[in-house]
């Protein structure tokens, strides 16, 4: 399958950016590089080229386009210009995307999905919403980037508008960017007070171009985003959840509304009743090594579970990761051992709380 | 990328200087270029015996744990413990400050298995194509 490149390609290239493939798209992992970059977003700010992830607009009163039924937070509850995190399920209760549902007024809505699942939440949703409703998907056309870090109100109350200064933490409303009124968004993934900023593909490379101009920030790659992440304890979507996972299995369940119906609501009762098979716990490790993706993991020589995501915490210097266990092994303060199959690679660490990072910036102000 | 004449070097990207019979082992520029930020390094233990081509440590980098190739075969005599609390070294000076181990070289003749500094340079450029 050929790949697809953001319109911030070209920009990248310049940059001199290491590009990879990821989800579909050849991506920016790193410009000068990994540490260097979290440790700039942590400390002043950075930007992010988000632009290959979904956009999905839903127009239509949600009880009656049946948006309701597909997701799991409830959407009448949710104030007008406010964004929440939730997730869409299958009949099984299986993660099939999770998302940030932004709330436009009282009918309309824009759903913000990961980008390796674009086209099977749009079948979904289509499969799923009443013929009412309008489903436009606008991700081919509408460009994101995310600027994140303590300095980033600072910067875009200099170069867009002093009014972002007022937009609270999950909200967001409407701002002039570049002569295109378009969305700011005060979310992101990183853990740091920051922002997601919508606009068309035409206008995003002049928007990039005009936040690099600013010495304050640096452009950070998809491998600084991970790490980032990570030291947050947040999931990522084919790492950490998917559609053999459910919500409460994952340590989602605080996103998920059971006052309200939803498809997959039976099954995760049902699963809630039985009791869980799985876990989510996160682990740091005492060494600087880190665990990866599918090492399994032990505690007293017994195997109680598997990695989803590991990485080094750059902000922590030791091992991080996340993963499943057995519930009866998944209490904090628990040694265990990370060990990659086939290899004599093995790993001291010990199960505690998330998030691994404490001291983010994300809700100052 | 740098690529010091005085040295050997594998395909793994390993290099050994070779002075009588100490043989002083790291990976080459092009290798901690390509792994990214080193955050973890593991060494073998003095007196350890390490034989061609085959694993003697390992390394990881933010993304991803790799194994290190000995050049030569020998007994290890040295050991860089600043490896341990400051890998970043590796990405900063890999021919200098972030050498492994030194060994104390079994055969000499091991050296045909091994790329000159010319042979290598042009290896890389085959690998790039």
């Amino acid at each position: 399958m050929e790949l697809k490149q953001t319109p911030l390609y070209e920009e990248h290239k310049r940059l001199d950016a290491r590009m990879l493939p990821f989800s579909g798209w050849m991506m920016p992992i790193q410009y000068s590089g990994i540490l260097a970059e979290h440790k700039c977003t942590r400390k002043n700010a950075s930007i992010f080229d988000t632009c290959h992830m979904g956009e999905i607009f839903i127009s239509g009163s949600p009880t009656q386009t049946n948006l309701e039924n597909i997701l799991t937070v409830n959407l009448n509850k949710i104030k007008v210009y406010s964004c929440r995190y939730c997730s869409m399920l299958n009949e099984n209760g299986g993660v099939i995307d999770d998302l940030l549902v932004y709330k436009i007024s009282a009918d309309k809505f824009i759903l913000v999905v990961n980008a390796a699942r674009i086209e099977k939440d749009e079948e979904h949703i289509r499969k799923n919403l009443a013929k009412t409703a309008i489903c436009q998907n606008l991700s081919d056309s509408l460009g994101k980037i995310d600027i994140q870090g303590p300095c980033s109100c600072d910067i875009l109350c200099d170069l867009i508008t002093k009014d972002i200064f007022r937009l609270k933490y999950y909200h967001f409303d409407y701002f002039d960017i570049l002569g295109e009124k378009n969305i700011i968004s005060r979310t992101g993934y990183t853990g740091e007070l920051g922002y997601e900023i919508f606009l068309s593909n035409e206008k995003i490379g002049q928007l990039w171009a005009l936040l690099l101009k600013d010495k304050r920030l640096k452009p950070a790659g998809l491998g600084a985003r991970d790490t980032l992440r990570m030291e947050m304890g947040y999931s990522l979507y084919g790492e950490d959840i998917d559609q053999t996972v459910t919500p409460q299995e994952a340590g989602l369940e605080k996103f998920v509304d059971f006052n309200k119906d939803f498809i997959g609501r039976d099954a995760l009762l049902k699963q809630k009743e039985k009791g869980l098979v799985k876990e989510r716990i996160y682990f740091m490790t005492v060494s600087r090594r880190s665990p990866r993706h599918n090492y399994k993991i032990y505690t007293d020589g017994k195997e109680i579970g598997y990695v989803t995501s590991g990485t080094f915490a750059p902000s922590l210097s030791c091992g991080i990761g996340m993963g499943f266990a057995s519930p009866d092994f998944a209490d904090l303060g628990r040694g265990i051992v990370l060990k990659e199959k086939d290899t004599q690679i093995s790993i001291s660490g010990i199960i505690v709380e998330k998030p691994f990072y404490k001291n983010g910036s994300l809700r100052l102000l | 990328m740098n690529v010091p004449e005085d040295l050997l070097y594998t395909k793994d990207h390993e290099w050994i200087r070779i002075e009588g019979k100490v043989g002083t082992i790291g990976i080459t520029d092009h290798a901690q270029s390509s792994l990214g930020d080193i955050t973890f390094v593991e060494l073998p233990k003095i007196a350890a015996k390490i034989k061609q081509l085959e694993q003697f440590a390992t390394i990881e980098s933010v993304k991803v744990a790799s194994d290190v190739f000995a050049p030569m075969s020998g007994e290890v005599i040295k050991i860089n413990e600043q490896l341990q609390n400051t890998p970043e070294i590796v990405n900063q000076s890999p021919y200098e400050k972030a050498w492994f181990v030194a060994i104390n070289i079994d055969a000499q003749s091991e050296k045909a298995n091994l790329m000159t500094a010319a042979q290598y340079k042009q290896y890389l450029k085959e690998k790039e194509k």
